[in-house]
């Protein structure tokens, strides 16, 4: 079996995977956003939507040329699983491509080459679609994805997960807390992304003037949503709590269940009860996991030995990663509330400048650019933690990532693709990075406000004008 | 073999065979259009002009792919299953080349210079090229027999996916593209590129219809189209129906008469994918091995799943058909060689060159 190999396909490939997705989310509504400030014939708006949609859109090709290497890979390396949870799983999978992946692709098209072709009104409304679109196909995926955190309206019927209630998947839970913490979280990323961005701008003196409006515009937004994404994770934590019971133990290392349980900030030495050195928050995580001051955390050893009592086998064996769990928790929280304190300094500072000068001190505008980095790594460890956190299950509680591979295929087999994956993606991502860095580099376009969404007039000139636009 | 044939299972085999239908006619010209890109596109110009023909349209095309499968895995997970496994390295370089020609349409103009462009421009016919060779593979070796277990999984190795008759299948499916996007090319286009477009579609199509006919009779002599419950009749005359369409396309296109040639390449390609499904159906795959054929009833998935899948198909299915539609009617126009010599006055303020860093123009 080539279980251990294809995990890591499937960790590497959905962990570069998702460094586009969060950033197609959030920009998609960012530049909406702008395209809408700029339809009333304002001139910055339209060329900040012009240049951060030239950015959105060399991220979005990456999104989705990963994605269908996503989709195949269940069916690929998971063809166990796929046959497991197919009547479930499948299904809002063929939801997101029905539902979502059209819309987005459909009015991306639209929105690309209909500039000069369609009414500016249904332009604007275009990118609008394909926000709506994005968000809409994360509801989907994580429908799926909760459905496997925390399996619910189904029975087992002969090695096979049927559907009993297709309501109870979509009112999951698991669902929608994953889904708020999960959109936001992308909101934050394309609030920092616009931030970071446009910090860099202004350092480097490109049309600071618009790139400050860009900057306060991502500094309030990300501010809103960071606190908000705290918010839904917090939300989250105590559901896995009462579901998840092991992967809330994991995520503090905590071996004994205990009450009024404190929180680590941070462990050096082993997790496994003789730290050299530790920083140590009373009646924190008990706070987190059940939101009272005495409230009662479960411990891995207990948790353990309730996984084992229910489903066999040695309790050792359902104890994830702990490395991993407690790391990745930490990193993840530490960044979000980095991000909070970040984004709130940015705004308190530039309170006193203009709507023209963004007003703060180049060391801050030099923390924003350097705090792009921040939401791509804390999403990773999110995801890291959650899934990492949940093994040795792939659904929880039904099915273990043991037993879910592809018989059919080999070692041999998957080392192959797992190198060419490799391979190709750090090609690409490289190119990637060299071709956002490029269109930074340039800056803003040139100020067509009197080209500003120029309907096709019917005249012959500009039927053949609009031709000629779609001519790359 | 059981269960009736009036039943939900028959409903989404049929359905799943739309979505491949769909799927095969839409990016079939895009993978005709990206490989003649490099044949018959003379300068930077033509190929550019190819491109654009299909650049608003294409992500959307794709997208059928994307549904073809997550249907598959909904309502016949253990055919995604042993399908997807089985082919293993066979999809894993279909994914590559649609990675690498997915990219290069947005990154071919990010940068001014003529290597990287040309680089692009041989990513995107090779990205084409190795997809639609492949897929016609598939379909094929899915009628003519796989060994399977008595589980139902895949039981052969990389070279038990080329029988002889499903590497004519991956030529005749080649072919056909090639033909489809010349008469997409030369619908969508005017002038020599558009005629050059046409004189490939009048020779190429005869033999892609051809092939598919050879291949069908094949199929048909090897045994693999009577084990269906459909009569062995009826998937050989849609594929002489696909070659006949064919046949008719390259001589309409002789002549210049665009949008039926295009027409009917597009009758043709729909007529093939019909060809396959009825020699499948009520199986999903046929065996060559100690296992039985997977059916639309051993591979399904509960009625439930099925009721909820077909009341959301029959939601947004048709909604996807008329947005898709409007975007390709918003894009209807022929795509003309931009004026370049100080001509007759251009649009006053429309710039010639584009700029590169302008999202619209890419």
């Amino acid at each position: 079996m080539s279980v251990l190999l294809s995990r890591w396909q499937f960790g590497v490939t959905i962990t570069y995977h998702f460094l586009f997705v969060p950033l197609t989310i959030g920009l998609a509504l960012l530049v909406a956003v702008m395209q809408v400030l700029a339809y009333r014939k304002d001139a910055a708006w339209e060329r900040l939507s012009r240049f951060f949609g030239t950015l959105f859109l060399i991220n979005f090709a990456m999104g989705i040329v990963t994605g269908i290497v996503q989709e195949f890979q269940f069916g690929m390396n998971w063809s166990n699983y796929s046959v497991f949870v197919g009547n479930i799983f499948g299904a809002p999978l063929a939801m997101e491509g029905l539902l979502a992946f059209f819309l987005e692709s459909t009015f991306v098209g639209l929105w690309i080459f209909g500039r000069n072709r369609l009414p500016p009104l249904v332009h604007t409304l275009s990118i609008c679609i394909v926000s709506l679109g994005t968000m809409v196909s994360a509801f989907f995926i994580l429908t799926a994805n909760s459905w496997m955190q925390h399996p619910v309206g189904y029975r087992v019927a002969g090695h096979r997960a049927l559907l009993t209630d297709f309501w109870a998947v979509l009112g999951n839970s698991t669902l929608w807390a994953e889904f708020a913490h999960t959109v936001l979280a992308a909101f934050v990323t394309g609030a920092f992304f616009v931030l970071g961005v446009s910090a860099w701008q202004i350092l480097r003196g490109r049309q600071p003037e618009a790139f400050s409006r860009a900057a306060r515009l991502a500094a309030g937004f990300g501010l809103v949503c960071t606190f908000l994404t705290i918010v839904t994770g917090d939300i989250q934590a105590r559901l896995m709590d009462t579901q998840q019971p092991m992967k809330m133990a994991a995520a503090e290392a905590v071996y004994q269940t205990r009450k009024g349980a404190s929180f680590s900030l941070l462990t050096i030495g082993n997790l496994s009860g003789q730290p050299v050195f530790q920083i140590r928050v009373p009646h924190l995580l008990s706070l987190i996991a059940t939101l009272s001051w005495n409230g009662q955390v479960t411990g891995i050893t207990q948790a353990g030995q309730a996984e084992a009592a229910r489903h066999g086998g040695s309790p050792a064996s359902y104890v994830p990663v702990l490395w991993v769990t407690y790391w990745s928790f930490r990193l993840m929280v530490g960044l979000g509330l980095l991000m909070l304190v970040v984004s709130a300094w940015a705004l308190w500072r530039s309170r006193r400048g203009s709507p023209r000068a963004f007003g703060v001190t180049r060391r801050t505008l030099w923390v924003l650019a350097v705090f792009t980095a921040a939401p791509f790594l804390a999403n990773t460890f999110g995801w890291l933690f959650t899934e990492m956190g949940r093994q040795p299950w792939i659904v929880y509680g039904l099915l273990k990532t043991a037993q879910a591979g592809s018989p059919a295929v080999s070692e041999t087999d998957v080392a192959v693709t797992f190198g060419g994956f490799v391979l190709l993606y750090t090609v690409l991502g490289i190119i990637e990075l060299g071709l956002m860095a490029r269109a930074i580099g340039r800056g803003l376009g040139p100020d067509e406000g009197a080209d500003l969404g120029g309907p096709p007039s019917g005249t012959q000139e500009a039927e053949q004008k609009a031709a000629q636009d779609l001519v790359y | 073999m059981n269960g009736p044939v009036a039943s939900l299972n028959t409903a989404w085999f049929a359905l799943i065979g739309v979505l491949w239908t769909g799927y095969l006619v839409l990016e079939g010209f895009d993978f005709g259009v990206g490989m003649l890109s490099l044949a018959i596109g003379r300068d930077d110009i033509d190929r550019r002009l190819c491109r654009s023909a299909i650049g608003p349209v294409w992500d959307g095309n794709e997208v059928w792919l994307i549904v073809a499968a997550g249907a598959t895995f909904a309502a016949f997970p253990l055919w995604y299953a042993t399908m997807f496994s089985g082919f293993y390295l066979a999809l894993f370089v279909v994914l590559a080349a649609l990675i690498v020609r997915g990219v290069s349409f947005e990154y071919r103009g990010k940068r001014d210079s003529p290597r990287w462009r040309a680089g692009w421009d041989r990513a995107l016919a090779a990205g084409s090229l190795v997809p639609a060779f492949a897929w016609g593979l598939v379909f094929v070796d899915l009628v003519h027999g796989l060994p399977l277990s008595a589980s139902g999984r895949y039981a052969g190795t990389f070279t038990d996916l080329f029988p002889a008759v499903a590497v004519v299948g991956g030529l005749a499916s080649l072919a056909m593209f090639l033909a489809h996007g010349a008469t997409f090319l030369s619908l969508k286009t005017a002038g020599p590129l558009a005629g050059r477009a046409r004189r490939v579609a009048m020779w190429l199509s005869p033999p892609a219809g051809a092939l598919v006919v050879g291949t069908a009779f094949w199929l048909a002599a090897a045994g693999s189209g009577s084990a269906g419950r459909l009569p062995g009749l009826v998937p050989l005359i849609l594929a002489v129906a696909c070659g006949a369409a064919f046949v008719a396309s390259g001589a309409l296109a002789a002549i210049g008469r665009d949008g039926v040639a295009f027409g009917l390449s597009a009758l043709g390609i729909v007529a093939a994918v019909a060809a396959i499904f009825t020699a499948l159906f009520p199986r999903v795959m046929a065996s060559s091995g100690p296992g039985a054929a997977l059916t639309i009833f051993s591979a399904a998935s509960a009625h439930e799943t099925l009721l909820i899948m077909t009341i959301v198909a029959a939601i947004f299915v048709p909604l996807v058909l008329a947005y898709q539609g409007w975007s390709y009617w918003v894009f209807r126009q022929r795509l003309v060689r931009p004026v370049t010599q100080p001509g007759p006055s251009p649009a006053p303020g429309s710039p010639s060159p584009a700029p590169a860093s302008d999202p619209r123009r890419r």
